[in-house]
């Protein structure tokens, strides 16, 4: 495989696609955890629903919470496997950086 | 709302001498110690010390980093909130796995591309050594510590409860196994440990919820359908653990973000042999932890359900024994002991993991990066981390009996909140940003660090809790939502005053290093 530009300039594109999943999937995941604690804070009312007996929107919404953290972590191990370590493994290793 | 028992505390073997409990735990001493006396013969070097020679595979790994960081303060902490207050407890449930990911995205390759024992080699590394060492040292004892008294005091309460030993006695002989792992086996012992501890807690708390769940057709919905139809509707909604939505949301960030700067789990990436092995390693722990704290839901419920919010509490006023207890109700004595036995095993591989961390600020960071630089990698760093190891040894067990009685239940909070506003801050700022300096480091490590324990002393958790005054001048309970986005500014204005000049080819390096890892490592 190869890439236009020298060692460096292919590494810092790589970086910032990398740096812009990190990113990105760090967003999501605040945005999820500290929408559920505003929901806790916010809107207890809607929480207390049931969604069926037994189980309140809170107590899905809380596991769904854990659900999304393995989602998350699931789809960045696979865009790391699939196309970060086999860009970082195509780029030049003995051109020296510049 | 008031939670209601129908019947009084019911009769119960904690408290009394449990044979089961102390064969369990005498076995697991003497695998423990098998397993130390077998790490001991192939720890010869510091890099087999702080990490294993980098051997772990990510599988171990993640069993390992679920070990660490499943502590008696989940266990059996977060089933005695769920059973005492409902949903409330699932407030720590979610906020304590949820770092997770961040760890996996923002720290865990470039940390162990980077570095190479703690995570202050990460901070250091384009920096002054000296200055930023001493910060970083700063940041890592204060998360250690009063995680450590928070594990120690916890330890010799719930032991004296449960195995009927006295308070002392159970504090020297977690310290003693604490002091033998990780002196003698160093972090190959230590994983080790952490792999059957996880094994066991993870193995023990399923048990216990797949016996609970048959009782209700395995329909999680059916069991907390019988807590409500006992305790009312309010068990499944939020309730008065979040009468201040600002605590709700600075406890949050402590618990998201502190994640990211316990100094005992970021060791942990040093443990694997590349980049790619951490990054597998935080995916299994992100799954078992996640996993695990599914599971608290169904204990704490189920303790609701079958023992009772009062029955609970008039054992152990923090509702710390919901889950013994539970066990107790379930399969009788013996499984008491076992959980019982579990539940200090969880505790000692805690110790045994924050130990280490702590030795290793002292001797890697301190010794040989401040004091002494021509000692690195030599027989007399080994020799000082050990030395290290027993010094924090005796000092938790000196902290562990001074503070007895006491409420330390905030520690662990005030732990995350240290590691959330000294540590991590400075950390992402060191792997990220090219204009970081110096003065930038020490200063956003010493805000975050001294801004927490100064902002806690005067919050509601010691000035109301601890010393019941009616009042306290600081209104939130957790001071994260403070201290994090102080550190981060602090951190970035100071670097900005302060010339730092890292060229094109220095920043390409720094790439390189961090993508790569280093060359003829």
């Amino acid at each position: 495989m190869t890439q236009p530009g020298t060692a460096t300039e292919q590494l810092r594109a790589l970086a910032r696609a990398r740096g812009r999943i990190a990113g990105v999937l760090t967003a999501v995941m605040i945005v999820i955890y500290f929408g559920f604690i505003a929901l806790i804070a916010f809107n207890k009312e809607l929480l207390a629903r049931k969604v069926v007996p037994g189980l309140s929107v809170g107590i899905l919404l809380g596991a769904l919470v854990i659900v999304a953290s393995w989602l998350l972590t699931w789809f960045y191990v696979r865009w790391a496997n699939t196309h970060y370590d086999p860009a970082l493994a195509a780029i030049d290793r003995t051109e020296a950086p510049k | 709302m008031i939670l209601q028992t129908p019947v009084p505390a019911a009769q119960t073997a904690i408290g009394q001498p449990n044979t089961v409990a102390m064969v369990f735990f005498f076995v697991f001493i003497a695998i423990t110690l098998g397993i130390t006396y077998w790490a001991a013969r192939r720890t010869r070097t510091t890099e087999h010390f702080y990490a294993a020679g980098r051997t772990i595979s990510p599988a171990q790994n993640g069993l390992a980093l679920a070990g660490d960081y499943m502590s008696a303060a989940s266990f059996l902490g977060i089933a005695g909130l769920v059973s005492t207050t409902g949903f409330d407890g699932l407030i720590y449930s979610t906020g304590w796995l949820v770092g997770w990911p961040v760890v996996l995205f923002l720290i865990a390759e470039p940390l162990r591309n980077l570095g190479k024992y703690t995570f202050a080699d990460v901070v250091a590394l384009r920096l002054k050594q000296t200055p930023v060492r001493l910060a970083a040292a700063i940041g890592t004892l204060s998360t250690v510590i009063f995680y450590l008294i928070a594990q120690m005091v916890g330890a010799g309460g719930l032991i004296k409860l449960m195995f009927g030993l006295s308070y002392e006695t159970a504090i020297i002989i977690v310290g003693a196994a604490m002091i033998s792992y990780v002196l003698f086996g160093g972090m190959i012992a230590t994983t080790w440990v952490q792999i059957v501890k996880a094994v066991l807690l993870l193995g023990g708390a399923l048990l216990l919820a797949l016996l609970v769940l048959s009782r209700f057709g395995f329909n999680p919905a059916a069991q907390f359908g019988a807590a409500a139809a006992k305790y009312g509707d309010g068990v499944l909604a939020p309730g008065q653990l979040v009468s201040n939505p600002w605590d709700a949301i600075s406890l949050g960030m402590a618990l998201m973000f502190g994640t990211a700067g316990l100094p005992h789990i970021l060791m942990r990436f040093y443990t694997v042999p590349d980049a790619r092995a951490a990054r597998t390693s935080v995916f299994y722990a992100t799954g078992l932890i996640g996993f695990f704290y599914l599971l608290t839901f169904v204990l704490g419920f189920g303790a609701m359900v079958f023992v009772g919010p009062d029955a609970i509490r008039a054992i152990d006023r923090g509702g710390n024994m919901a889950a013994p207890l539970l066990a107790e109700f379930i399969g009788g004595t013996a499984f008491l002991g076992f959980i019982a036995a579990v539940a200090f095993a969880t505790i000692l591989a805690v110790v045994a993991g924050l130990a280490l961390a702590g030795a290793s600020a002292l001797s890697h960071d301190l010794w040989v990066n401040v004091v002494r630089p021509s000692a690195a990698g030599t027989a007399e760093e080994l020799k000082v981390a050990r030395v290290a190891t027993v010094v924090l040894g005796v000092a938790a067990v000196i902290f562990g009996i001074t503070f007895k009685g006491q409420n330390v239940a905030f520690m662990v909070s005030l732990a995350f909140a240290i590691a959330a506003s000294g540590n991590f801050p400075a950390l992402l700022m060191a792997i990220f940003w090219r204009r970081f300096s110096t003065a930038g480091a020490v200063a956003s490590i010493l805000t975050g660090t001294f801004g927490t324990l100064i902002l806690i002393w005067l919050s509601p958790t010691i000035q109301v809790d601890v010393l019941h005054r009616t009042e306290a001048w600081f209104p939130l309970k957790n001071p994260a939502l403070v201290t994090i986005p102080l550190a981060f500014v602090v951190g970035i204005v100071v670097s900005l005053l302060s010339s730092a000049t890292v060229t094109d080819v220095g920043q390409a390096h720094h790439e390189r290093q961090m993508h790569m890892g280093t060359t003829g490592d």
